[in-house]
């Protein structure tokens, strides 16, 4: 079968035909790419019609019997979900790139990075063994290195860059080790034959633990989880197209994917999935106070992004994966929608991103605003919106038997809505704080219909008869209580950001701790420095005290000290020597002649 | 009384014991080296007396005394070069004392 081809490589022949012919010739590379990403989104609808496992692979590393590495594809309805969201809302971006990109100096290199992404996330996706999955993993960390430093020429997007890419390497070597813990144990790499392993693997506990784990810290340092978060929110110094694909949409939502693709490793280990569960968690109610402080409208969604991955992967911890993809499914619509929401703001109002200098702009754009309400409400879990029951779905998966985890979960939500409604009434209404804002205009039609398109799924994919075709969703009996409690929270934490923020020119409450998000950047930054301190100051005594003091001065000083010595016997009397020369010539004498 | 190899020998000890002891006690150096001219004569004549008294076959054995030509040729050779050296010592130091001559020492 050619289809899972054509979907992996028309990206890459894209990327490589524009980085090679068209780099001049900016619009034919945008176009180009465009093209190339919809014959991947139309392959992904015909592959809908295909049942039962894709055998085409590319045998391409062969140590046998040791070791053999395949370009192989898993299609079943986890894979064909992802390529839907990917492809689809990959298609929507690449066309209001097109708007928000017009004018860009980069524009050939812009869309170059943006296909080389979609292949690496596209072969991510397909991938059937761990190998095939980590090269694709290191290419996305790649392209995304590329597109958020896509304006090198200022100096926070490369320094987001390298902190993104740096913070992605430190969870993929976990991952890899953890990789290579399985090989070890199963001489397999192939998702198939480590679920047939899984129950062997399972007689181990804590060795099954411990890679597990590993293989987790691949997606906390991909799908952004506490502590390696960090990167994630200066992500956003990349333009906001690429926010939107990349750093809300499909790559953070990787680690995800991977860890349902290999949930029966996780269902396996109790520890790890309790690991798992807490970082989760952690993330979620973490990421959402940070969020309450941010004023960087991209800010404050990336924030937001986070703590809905925390929800996914807690989810995953709490052995409902269904549940993780599903809230994957619908967050990757209405998060897609706000960041390419805020990205029209932001092209609105001339390149402007604090949300205190917005305001008023519902009357100005009035059909970001209406999509934008829409991508808030899904995202806040409003009912009969996609969100509501994807994050009701995790939220009662932790209501059977972890009731911490439900009450931080219920509690995440009211700040999500909290959150986003603060960012709406200050950037929609109210009066309008400055001079960008005022002269606020609406963005052009190629970028305003990628946002109506979205709305429509950010309403309708939680529904049954929209997921159920993509995903096995999560089949609760409608529970009353639970669905009282998040419609409260939803209006509690809506109705506190309206009380608190109409009609303000300036925040009313500054808490340094969340503003700062909790100083864990500086942490990071103290640590770094004094453990490179540390390192440097070990390194200077070792090199003055043990290879200059003891062994160059050393040695030389030996020599010198035996030749100070030495130099006593130096008589500089003649005669002492014949005295000594006699005398040593009378014992060798006596000593031959008559000692024998 | 007949003479014996040891008396010779001992005379030729006795020569070498006084000529080192000069050598090392006597701060001239011409009677150091005259010193040193009696160590090679003691010498000379232990060899003489050795090959005196090894008679074979009615000959005594010529090996020693040639053995003393040579030390004498050697000598007299050695004799110029470091009455020489004495020579440009005293030039250069208006002395042929050897504890004048101390320059390298410590």
């Amino acid at each position: 079968m050619a289809l899972p081809w054509i979907i992996l490589l028309t990206p890459l022949l894209s990327a490589a035909f524009i980085a090679l012919f068209t780099q001049r010739l900016r619009n034919i590379s945008a176009y180009i790419s465009v093209a190339a990403c919809a014959v991947s989104f139309l392959a992904t609808c015909c592959i809908f019609s295909m049942h039962g496992p894709v055998l085409s692979e590319y045998r391409w590393l062969d140590i046998s019997p040791l070791f053999s590495v395949s370009i192989g594809f898993t299609v079943d309805q986890l894979s064909k979900a992802m390529l839907f969201v990917v492809t689809g809302i990959g298609l929507l971006i690449h066309v209001y790139s097109l708007g928000y990109m017009d004018e860009d100096e980069g524009k050939s290199r812009y869309f170059a990075g943006l296909s080389l992404f979609m292949f690496s996330m596209l072969g991510i996706v397909l991938a059937n063994n761990f190998v095939m999955m980590f090269i694709f993993w290191e290419l996305v960390g790649v392209s995304s290195y590329i597109l958020i430093g896509h304006w090198f020429d200022k100096p926070a997007p490369p320094a987001a860059a390298n902190k993104a890419f740096i913070c992605n390497r430190i969870g993929d070597f976990g991952f890899m080790l953890g990789i290579l813990m399985l090989w070890v144990s199963t001489g397999s790499i192939y998702f198939g034959d480590l679920q047939a392993a899984a129950p062997g693997l399972a007689q181990h506990p804590g060795f099954l633990a411990v890679a597990t784990l590993l293989i987790f810290c691949g997606a906390v340092g991909k799908s952004a989880q506490f502590p390696l978060h960090v990167w994630l929110p200066d992500a956003m110094e990349g333009p906001t197209p690429v926010s939107a694909l990349i750093h809300a949409a499909t790559m953070v939502a990787a680690g995800v994917y991977m860890l349902s693709r290999v949930f029966f490793l996780v269902q396996a280990s109790p520890a790890a999935q309790s690991v798992i569960a807490f970082i989760g968690i952690t993330t979620a109610v973490g990421a959402a106070l940070i969020a309450t402080q941010q004023n960087d409208i991209k800010r404050i969604l990336a924030y937001s992004t986070l703590s809905q991955l925390g929800y996914m992967v807690c989810s995953v911890g709490m052995a409902a994966d269904d549940a993780a993809m599903y809230h994957l499914f619908t967050h990757a619509f209405f998060k897609a929608l706000l960041f390419l929401g805020s990205g029209a703001v932001i092209y609105g109002t001339h390149h402007e991103q604090d949300i205190w200098k917005m305001g008023g702009l519902k009357n100005r754009l009035p059909s970001t605003f209406l999509t934008f309400l829409v991508g808030t409400l899904a995202l806040t879990g409003c009912p009969g919106l996609a969100g509501f029951f994807s994050k009701d779905s995790i939220i009662s998966a932790a209501g059977h038997g972890h009731p911490v985890i439900y009450v931080l979960a219920l509690c995440t939500a009211g700040l999500t809505s909290f959150y986003m409604f603060r960012l709406m009434v200050v950037v929609f209404w109210g009066h309008t704080r400055s001079e960008h804002a005022r002269d606020g205009h609406q963005p052009p039609a190629v970028m305003t219909v990628p946002l109506i398109i979205l709305a429509i799924p950010s309403v309708f994919a939680g529904y049954h008869f929209f997921a159920g075709k993509f995903l096995a969703v999560p089949q609760e009996p409608m529970n009353m209580g639970l669905m009282g409690l998040s419609v409260f929270v939803f209006l509690a934490g809506a109705g506190f950001a309206w009380m608190i923020y109409k009609g303000k020119d300036s925040d009313p409450i500054v808490i340094p701790l969340l503003a700062n998000r909790f100083y864990i950047d500086q942490f990071y930054q103290t640590l770094i420095a004094w453990t490179q301190d540390l390192a440097a100051s070990l390194t200077a005594t070792f090199d003055r005290w043990i290879l200059d003091g003891a062994i160059v001065r050393g040695l030389s000083s030996v020599a010198w000290v035996a030749g100070f010595v030495l130099r006593f016997l130096q008589l500089g009397n003649l005669q002492a020597y014949g005295f000594l020369f006699g005398a040593g010539s009378v014992v060798l004498i006596y000593y031959f002649l008559f000692s024998r | 009384m007949e003479l014996t190899l040891n008396d010779y020998l001992l005379v030729s000890g006795a020569l070498f014991c006084i000529g080192f002891a000069g050598v090392l006690l006597r701060r001239n150096i011409i009677i150091i080296f005259m010193c040193l001219e009696m160590m090679l004569n003691a010498a000379n004549l232990s060899l003489v007396a050795f090959s005196r008294f090894r008679v074979q076959l009615g000959l005594p054995n010529y090996s020693g005394q040639m053995l003393v030509f040579f030390i004498i040729t050697v000598a007299a050779a050695e004799v110029a070069v470091g009455l020489a050296v004495i020579v440009a010592l005293y030039r250069a130091r208006q002395t042929t004392h050897v504890e004048d001559i101390s320059s390298m020492k410590f």
